[in-house]
């Protein structure tokens, strides 16, 4: 069995041509993460730059309303560049300059890890070029311009399904021409070996201030963390710290999109198979045949045929549940979210808030329920206007 | 010695690529028996895949061709079955691991095996996977090849060592696709290749003018070509397969003038 293995999924499944950059990136990693130097300039940006630790926020209200379960929201909204990407790509960014990379590439679907990216890169002073889907490009054009203002180059993929998938294929096709002074910020935890795993560990400070700060207010662990699914960072980036305290319930919220009983969902693990793709065995939408599935959700950032290949095995383990939530109830709970409690989230993190709409209740007083704010909503605004028939003139 | 290494016996090989479907299933067969009568030493067929990493647009769209007008694997075993009556020419495939491991790995050997497929070049799947299929290939006597970059360097060795049938030398960075100049560097890769053992090397990857198949050719035993083919595939369609006998015919005297 090759590296980087979760049970049996995981792997290193890419082109000859990128071997030796990922074994360059593998080798990198292992040394810069044991450097204290390293680690002492990662925290530093983490909380001088990213505004770490985010607040584990009590949600009086929806609380109140749901009438069950205590609810804490993590909210990874409040960091800069308004999600929990920033963590990841800070620490990826670092690596590479370290590694001598003058220049980032990276997918995005939503726009979120494409703008913490170049971020990162104006920051440092790196070049950048981002990857996204043509049609994410028109609905979330914002983060476009956004990307844009912060001095990067965003190509337009007009290849296959135009969405987070073929910005994927078209990052790694960049990456095999010019790997000498380029380092492709994967945004999740997935592709290959060591992507998964180091993606997680740039992103489990997320479970990790989770838990030292519900010891503070509750003097215990939570019950059960929800977090939204697409490749799955930020779930992976919850749950992590909390994998050996079986007592706790993770459950990780996939796209439904129009129901996992018709074609127009990205809910993977719910729909999806075992396979071989981007570099990792995990499940994947497919068909019969091996090809792919063109996937669909109202959120750009979910919209994605593959599931992280660590939460394959979580699944496999019975560790963690995933279930599918639909476009319908991420909006209503976009809303609700804006009208209980002042916060409006991105529609990918509204996807674990409509779960906790449904848990909640049926839990008692007594429990504790954690969602992960993952993202902030203001990009999707002009998209749930669209969706609920507001013309807006912007 | 199995044939897939007696192509390279006394001879400077030509392997031309098609997608398999691209237009129809029909036109595929054709081509390969033409292009075999012009010369091809061996084919290789491509199972077209939703999202092939290591193409090109040219060959991206090809696939998206065939995979519009319905093709599955089934289909491409079906007609190769036919197909085999009428030409012995050596035939690999051409995908990424997901349609073979989707569609079951020790089911799709065996029906390579019972179609007559003589080799599996699977482009991302590299020496560290190829456990995932290796054990199946040897049970169903499918060579399977292993591929080299300009990219590679300690790894060539270690790659080139286990290799089978005859070693895929990419000639240049980046993806598939027609290339104005190849890169630099691939006589010293070849080389390094021969420093660890004697098995044939054909270079791909941005082939496309009967110069550059001659050069090619003058440094190794075989020469790939995916991207001029398929595109005059995409140009001509269902009409393609005269245009493609002429080249094909072409390129392997360019490959033989080298000799």
């Amino acid at each position: 069995m090759s590296k980087g293995r979760f049970g049996i999924h995981g792997g290193q499944y890419i082109p000859e041509t990128l071997m030796n950059a990922v074994n360059e990136l593998e080798e990198a990693y292992e040394y810069y993460k044991k450097d204290q130097v390293f680690q002492r300039e990662l925290n530093d940006l983490l909380s001088n730059y990213a505004g770490r630790p985010s607040l584990l926020y009590y949600a009086k209200m929806m609380t109140k309303d749901l009438g069950g379960a205590k609810i804490y929201l993590k909210r990874e909204d409040l960091n800069h560049t308004g999600s929990h990407k920033i963590n990841n790509v800070l620490g990826q960014a670092l690596l590479a300059k370290k590694m001598g990379k003058r220049r980032l590439i990276a997918e995005t679907g939503a726009g979120q890890h494409g703008v913490a990216t170049a971020t990162a890169a104006a920051l440092l002073n790196m070049e950048c070029e981002i990857f996204m889907g043509k049609e994410d490009t028109e609905r979330q054009a914002l983060n476009v311009f956004r990307m844009e203002l912060l001095g990067a180059k965003v190509h337009a993929v007009t290849s296959g399904t135009q969405t987070l998938k073929d910005a994927v294929n078209e990052t790694l096709r960049e990456w095999s021409k010019r790997m000498e002074d380029t380092h492709y910020v994967l945004g999740s935890v997935m592709g290959p070996h060591p992507f998964p795993t180091m993606v997680r560990d740039f992103q489990k400070i997320i479970g990790k201030e989770v838990k030292e700060q519900l010891l503070m207010k509750e003097g215990r662990l939570p019950d059960v963390l929800l977090a939204c699914v697409g490749g799955g960072s930020n779930a992976m980036g919850l749950f992590y710290e909390f994998i050996e305290d079986r007592e706790v319930r993770l459950i990780g919220c996939e796209a439904g999109g129009l129901g996992v009983d018709t074609d127009k969902t990205a809910a993977t693990v719910a729909t999806g198979s075992l396979g071989i793709f981007h570099g990792m065995k995990s499940y994947f939408c497919q068909d019969e045949y091996g090809q792919i599935a063109p996937v669909y959700s109202i959120s750009a950032g979910l919209d994605y045929p593959g599931v992280g290949p660590e939460h394959a095995n979580l699944y496999d383990m019975g560790r963690a549940e995933y279930v599918p939530v639909t476009d319908q109830e991420a909006v209503d709970a976009f809303e609700y979210l804006a009208k209980t409690e002042g916060i409006i989230p991105a529609i990918e993190s509204a996807h674990a808030v409509a779960y906790a709409r449904r848990l909640a209740p049926t839990l008692g007083r007594d429990k504790i329920l954690v969602i992960n704010l993952s993202g902030r909503g203001d990009k999707d605004v002009a998209a749930i206007a669209r969706y609920r028939g507001v013309k807006l003139y912007e | 010695m199995n044939r897939v290494e007696r192509v390279f016996i006394s001879r400077k090989a030509f392997i031309p690529f098609i997608t398999a479907g691209d237009p129809d299933l029909e036109t595929t067969k054709e081509l390969v028996l033409h292009m075999a009568q012009a010369g091809a030493d061996l084919i290789e067929l491509g199972i077209p895949f939703s999202d092939p990493v290591a193409e090109g647009p040219v060959i991206q769209e090809a696939d998206l061709r065939a995979l519009s007008a319905g093709v599955t694997t089934d289909k491409i075993f079906e007609m190769l079955a036919q197909l085999r009556t009428e030409c012995d020419t050596p035939l690999a495939f051409m995908t990424y691991i997901n349609p073979v491991y989707t569609y079951g790995t020790e089911r799709f050997m065996k029906r390579c095996q019972e179609v007559g497929i003589d080799a599996l070049i699977v482009p991302d799947m590299p020496f560290e996977e190829k456990e995932e299929l290796q054990p199946f290939c040897e049970q169903y006597q499918i060579t399977l090849i292993s591929l080299i970059a300009p990219s590679s360097k300690e790894r060539i060795r270690m790659i080139a060592r286990e290799a089978q049938g005859f070693l895929y030398c990419v000639s240049s960075l980046g993806v598939t696709g027609i290339r104005n100049s190849l890169g630099n560097g691939i006589k010293e890769m070849i080389a390094e290749v021969k420093k660890a053992t004697n098995i044939p090397c054909a270079i791909g990857f941005g082939i496309a003018t009967p110069q550059q198949a001659s050069e090619m050719a003058s440094i190794a035993d075989g020469v790939i070509v995916g991207s001029a083919i398929v595109d005059l595939i995409g140009r001509y369609g269902k009409e393609s397969v005269p245009y493609v006998e002429q080249y094909v015919r072409m390129m392997k005297q360019a490959c033989e003038a080298g000799l």
